[in-house]
C-alpha cells in the first residue's frame, strides 16, 4: 500500500475528522501506525468488525494496562521494549481468505518450504487440521468440514467472536482477566487473532488440531490470543508450533491461552516453540511474554507439554487451576537455552478441589552463555483435601558460562497433602561420552544422543509427528555447544 | 512514634554513650543510615513474602532497658546445659551479668563484644572482623548501628577448645516491652576447634523481640560447630542472623532447634571462601498454636571442591506455620561442588501451613547439586503397627515424630544437648517417653 500512515498524518486526521466512534482509521492499511492509545484499541476493534461488547471489553483491558508496570521479578535480563514503537495490527499482504492451498501468496508457501513445514506435508500427516496463522490473520482453514460433522468449532478467534458470540462471550477472560498480569492487559486491549475451538458435550476430537504462529512483518507484535473450551466429557489434542524467520531487531509476542476444561473433559495442549533466538552475539530474537492458563472442573485434566528452544528471553508459566474434585493437571516441559538465550519458565499448579492431582516434569538444558530458570507454584488450598503432586525438575549444564536456577515456590495448607519436589543440576558425564566415543558415535552425536534421553520423559508426552520435530529442534539448538 | 522513628532517635542518644572516635563509629552511622533507607522488610520484600513482621514491630518497644534485674543461678539453672562444665556468657536483658557468667582469657578469648570494641589490644580483631560477614540488609543495618553488647570469642591458632561455650540472653520483663540486639562475634584461628550453645529466653509475659547478629568466621582447618535452641515463651519474638565466612578445608555446622517463641525467623548465611569447605545446616522445627518459623539459608559457593549439606525438618500443628527458604549459589568457578538440600515437613492440622522454596541457581557445569523437598502425614500403616501392638496414640504419633527428626540429632556432637532436645521434643509432644532408642 502506498498510503504510508506517519504519527503527524494521524494527529491530523484527529484534528480534521469529526469523532466518530472512536476515530476512523484507513481500513484498507495494512499495518497500524506505531503506538498505542484507546484509538488504536479502538481501530483494532473496528477493523476486525468486532460488537461492540468487545470493543468495551478490549478498551477496559486497556485502561487498567495503562496503569500497570512491567514485571521485573523474573531472572532475565532484557531491553524493555518500547511500547509506543510498535505496531499493533498487521495483516499478509493479499486478502480475502483462501479457500484452497493454491490460492495462498507463493511467497508465503515458499517461506513455510524453508521452514521445513509446507503446508502440503503438514496436510499429509495424518489427521491434522490446520488454522495457519500468519501474522495475526488466518490464511488458510482445512479438515473444518469432518470438524464441523462432529460439531466442533476450530476457527479464528475473531470469526468466532462474529459466528459464536455466545461462548466467546462466557469464557474469554474467566481463566485469564484482562488485568491478571501487565502483559496479559495487553494482549487483552491489542489482541490481533488467535485460535478458537470448542468441543461439545461427550465428543472426542478425531484429529489432533494444530495451529502453527509465525511472526512475518518486522517489527510488528504478535498479539495471539487462543481460546480452548472442552464441553462435558470430551476430549481434544491441540498443537502449537511456532517458528519465525531471523529478524535483527527485536519482537515481542505477549499471547494468552485459556484453555476450559468443563467436567469430565481433557484437554492437551502441546507447544513447540522454536522462535529466533538471535544470533549467536545475542542479537536480536523474539521476546516472549506468554500467559497459559487452563481451568479444570470436576474430574478434568489439563495436560501441557512444552518444548522451548527458541526466543531470546522467555517468560511462560503454564498453569493449572484444578478447582474441580478430582482434577488432575500435569505439566511436561523440555526448555533449551543456548548462547544468550534467557528463559524463566514453569508452572502453577492451583489445588482448590478435594483429591486434585498434579505433576510437574521439568527438564532444563543450558548451553553456551545462557541463564535457565525454573519457577513454579504448587499452592494446596485449606479446602483441597487429599491433594497430591509431585515434581521433578532436572538441570543439565553444558560449559561453565552458563547458569541453570531453581525457583520452586510450595504452599501447603491441607495437612491431609503430600507434595513431593525433588531437583538436581548435573552435567553430562564424561564416562557418557567416552561410552560413545568408544562406539564410533562422535561427540555432537552423542551428546544429542544423551540429551535426547535426558529429555525423553517429556518427549514421550508430545503426539507423534511433534516428538519427531522436536527431537530433530534440539539437536539443532545445541548444534556447535560442544567444546 | 513508630518503632522506626524511636530507633532513630534513640541512635542519636546512643551515639552520645559511646566513643566516637572509634572507626567502628564509622560503621554504625553507615548502618544506621541503611537502616534509615530501606525500613523495617515488609512482605513485599521477596526474602520475607511469607512472613509478616507487623503484629511484632506494633509494641512500643524500649530500646534501652533502665534498670538492672538479677537473677538466682537456681531459679535459671534449667535453661543452661547444666550437666557439663561450659563456659558461659549470660546476658540478662541485654547486659552483662558477671555472676552467672564464666569467661576465659587463659589462651582464649571469651569475653564480651562491649570490651572488644573498646579496648585497644582488640583493635586489630575488630578491625578485621568486625561488621565483614554481615550483610547490609535492613534488619541487620539495625543491630550493627546499635552493637554494643555480645559476646566475643577468639580462638587462636592449634587450640581445642575442651568445654563448650554457652551464649545466654535473658530478658526479665522490668520493661513493658524490650528490644534486644546482641551482637556475637566469633573468630577461629587455624586448626582450632570450637562448640558453642547459644540460646534466648524470656522470663515474662511481656513481648520482648530479639534481633541477634552473630558473624563467624571459620579460619583454615578450623572446625566450628553451633547449636542454638529456640524454646521460648509465647510473647518473644526472635530474628537472628548467623553469618560464618569459612576458609579452606574448614568445617562449620549450624544446628538449629525451633520449638518456641511467637515469631522466629532465622537467616543463616555461608559463604565457603575456599576450597575443600564443608558446611553443614540442620535444623528440626516443632511448633503449634499460632507459632511462626521462618529459616531462610544461603549457602554461597565460591571456589571448587566444596560441600554444604542441608537438612530442615519441620512439624507443624495447629494454627502454626513453617517457612523454608533455602537457597544455594553456586559461583562459576566453583567447579565440583556437591551441595545438598532436603526439607521435610508435616503437617499435622488443617489450620496449619507450610510455605516453602528450596531455590538453586547455579553458573558451575561440573557439579552435583539437588535439593528434596516433601510435605505429607504421618505413616498410616506405620500407626496402625503400633497401635495393634499396644502403644497408645499420642505415643506412637510421637515415636514417628521423633523418628521424622532423628536424622538432624544424629549429628549433634555433645550428648547433653542431644538428650535435652530428646526432652523438649516429648515435652513438647506431651508424652513421657525418653526415646532412648
Amino acid at each position: 500500500m502506498s498510503n504510508k500512515y506517519t504519527e503527524d498524518d494521524l494527529r491530523e486526521e484527529l484534528k480534521t475528522k469529526e469523532y466518530e466512534y472512536g476515530f476512523y482509521t484507513d481500513i484498507e492499511s495494512e499495518t497500524f501506525p506505531n503506538g498505542l492509545n484507546e484509538d488504536i484499541v479502538r481501530a483494532i476493534s473496528k477493523k476486525k468488525e468486532e460488537p461492540q461488547w468487545m470493543t468495551d471489553w478490549r478498551l477496559e483491558a486497556f485502561k487498567v494496562w495503562k496503569d500497570m508496570t512491567e514485571p521485573e521479578w523474573a531472572n532475565v535480563h532484557y531491553q524493555k521494549p518500547d511500547f509506543q514503537a510498535i505496531s499493533y495490527y498487521s495483516a499478509p499482504n493479499s486478502k480475502p481468505k483462501y479457500d484452497s492451498i493454491d490460492e495462498v501468496d507463493p511467497e508465503l508457501l515458499a517461506t513455510f518450504e524453508k521452514l521445513g513445514i509446507s503446508l502440503d506435508e503438514q496436510k499429509k500427516l495424518a489427521g491434522v487440521a490446520m488454522d495457519v496463522v500468519v501474522d495475526s490473520v488466518s490464511v488458510a482453514t482445512t479438515f473444518k468440514k469432518t470438524l464441523a460433522e462432529k460439531g466442533i468449532i476450530f476457527m479464528s478467534i475473531s470469526e468466532a467472536i462474529k459466528e459464536h458470540p455466545e461462548l466467546v462471550k462466557k469464557y474469554i477472560g474467566t481463566v485469564v482477566p484482562q488485568k491478571d498480569n501487565f502483559y496479559a492487559a495487553l494482549n487483552s486491549a491489542v489482541f490481533s487473532d488467535g485460535s478458537f475451538c470448542y468441543i461439545p458435550k461427550g465428543v472426542r476430537c478425531p484429529m489432533e488440531l494444530s495451529t502453527y504462529f509465525r511472526i512475518n512483518q518486522a517489527g510488528t507484535g504478535q498479539f495471539e490470543r487462543t481460546l480452548v473450551i472442552a464441553d462435558e466429557g470430551s476430549y481434544v489434542s491441540y498443537l502449537e508450533g511456532c517458528t519465525a524467520p531471523s529478524r535483527d531487531e527485536n519482537q515481542l509476542h505477549a499471547a494468552v491461552v485459556e484453555l476450559i476444561a468443563l467436567d469430565d473433559a481433557e484437554i492437551k495442549y502441546s507447544t513447540v516453540q522454536n522462535w529466533y533466538p538471535g544470533n549467536a552475539e545475542g542479537k536480536g530474537g523474539v521476546y516472549n511474554f506468554v500467559t497459559k492458563r487452563g481451568l479444570c472442573e470436576t474430574n478434568a485434566k489439563i495436560s501441557w507439554t512444552q518444548v522451548e528452544t527458541g526466543s531470546a528471553v522467555t517468560w511462560k508459566y503454564p498453569s493449572c487451576i484444578l478447582k474441580g474434585d478430582n482434577s488432575v493437571g500435569e505439566f511436561y516441559s523440555i526448555a533449551v537455552t543456548n548462547n544468550y538465550q534467557q528463559a524463566d519458565t514453569g508452572t502453577k499448579m492451583i489445588h482448590l478441589g478435594k483429591n486434585t492431582k498434579s505433576t510437574i516434569i521439568s527438564k532444563g538444558i543450558s548451553a553456551g552463555k545462557s541463564q535457565n530458570s525454573y519457577r513454579g507454584l504448587v499452592q494446596i488450598s485449606s479446602r483441597a483435601d487429599n491433594a497430591r503432586n509431585f515434581s521433578q525438575c532436572d538441570s543439565l549444564l553444558m560449559g561453565n558460562e552458563c547458569g541453570a536456577h531453581t525457583f520452586p515456590y510450595i504452599e501447603a495448607k491441607n495437612k491431609s497433602a503430600q507434595i513431593e519436589h525433588e531437583a538436581t543440576t548435573s552435567k553430562i558425564g564424561e564416562d557418557q561420552i567416552f561410552y560413545c566415543n568408544q562406539r564410533g558415535i562422535d561427540t555432537e552425536k552423542a551428546i544429542a544422543l544423551i540429551v535426547n534421553g535426558f529429555s525423553k520423559e517429556v518427549l514421550n508426552k508430545l503426539p507423534m509427528e511433534f516428538a519427531v520435530e522436536a527431537q530433530k529442534l534440539l539437536e539443532i539448538s545445541l548444534e556447535g555447544s560442544v567444546g | 512514634m513508630d518503632l522506626k522513628d524511636k530507633l532513630i532517635s534513640s541512635f542519636m542518644a546512643f551515639e552520645n554513650t559511646v566513643n566516637n572516635e572509634t572507626p567502628v563509629h564509622d560503621v554504625r552511622s553507615e548502618a544506621m543510615k541503611s537502616f534509615e533507607d530501606k525500613g523495617f522488610p515488609s512482605k513485599r520484600d521477596e526474602a520475607w513474602k511469607y512472613t509478616s513482621l507487623n503484629t511484632v514491630l506494633k509494641h512500643d518497644y524500649s530500646v534501652f532497658p533502665k534498670q538492672e534485674n538479677a537473677l538466682e543461678y537456681r531459679d535459671i539453672k534449667k535453661y543452661f546445659i547444666h550437666d557439663i562444665d561450659t563456659y558461659k556468657v549470660v546476658f540478662v536483658d541485654g547486659k552483662y551479668s558477671s555472676h552467672l557468667s564464666q569467661t576465659t582469657h587463659d589462651g582464649i578469648d571469651v569475653c564480651l563484644m562491649s570490651a572488644a570494641l573498646t579496648k585497644p589490644k582488640y583493635r586489630l580483631m575488630i578491625e578485621n572482623y568486625f561488621n565483614k560477614a554481615a550483610t547490609k540488609d535492613s534488619l541487620s543495618s539495625l543491630n550493627t548501628a546499635f552493637s554494643q553488647e555480645g559476646a566475643y570469642i577468639h580462638i587462636p591458632k592449634n587450640k581445642v577448645v575442651e568445654k563448650p561455650i554457652q551464649i545466654i540472653h535473658f530478658s526479665t520483663g522490668n520493661e513493658s516491652a524490650l528490644l534486644l540486639q546482641p551482637r556475637n562475634l566469633i573468630v577461629v584461628d587455624e586448626n582450632s576447634h570450637v562448640q558453642i550453645i547459644e540460646r534466648h529466653q524470656s522470663l515474662t509475659d511481656h513481648p520482648v523481640l530479639t534481633n541477634s547478629v552473630t558473624e563467624v568466621f571459620a579460619n583454615k582447618r578450623a572446625i566450628v560447630d553451633y547449636y542454638k535452641i529456640q524454646n521460648d515463651k509465647q510473647s518473644a519474638s526472635l530474628v537472628d542472623h548467623t553469618f560464618i565466612k569459612q576458609k579452606r578445608e574448614s568445617h562449620a555446622s549450624v544446628h538449629t532447634f525451633s520449638f518456641g517463641g511467637q515469631l522466629t525467623r532465622n537467616n543463616l548465611n555461608f559463604y565457603q571462601e575456599g576450597e575443600r569447605i564443608d558446611s553443614t545446616l540442620k535444623g528440626v522445627t516443632i511448633i503449634g498454636d499460632k507459632q511462626h518459623v521462618d529459616h531462610n539459608t544461603l549457602v554461597h559457593h565460591i571456589e571448587p571442591n566444596c560441600e554444604s549439606h542441608q537438612d530442615y525438618k519441620g512439624i507443624f500443628a495447629d494454627k502454626s506455620t513453617g517457612v523454608f527458604n533455602g537457597k544455594v549459589v553456586v559461583d562459576k568457578i566453583a567447579q565440583k561442588t556437591n551441595a545438598f538440600q532436603a526439607n521435610n515437613n508435616i503437617l499435622l492440622s488443617d489450620k496449619a501451613s507450610i510455605n516453602t522454596k528450596p531455590q538453586l541457581e547455579i553458573f558451575a557445569d561440573d557439579v552435583k547439586c539437588s535439593h528434596g523437598c516433601t510435605i505429607g502425614q504421618l505413616d498410616e500403616s506405620a500407626m496402625f503397627y503400633m497401635r495393634s501392638r499396644g502403644i497408645p496414640e499420642k505415643e506412637a504419633k510421637a515415636l514417628l515424630m521423633f523418628a521424622f527428626s532423628n536424622n538432624v540429632l544424629d549429628s549433634v556432637k555433645i550428648p547433653e544437648i542431644k538428650q535435652r532436645i530428646t526432652k523438649i521434643i516429648a515435652n513438647k509432644l506431651g508424652v513421657n517417653i525418653g526415646f532412648n532408642l
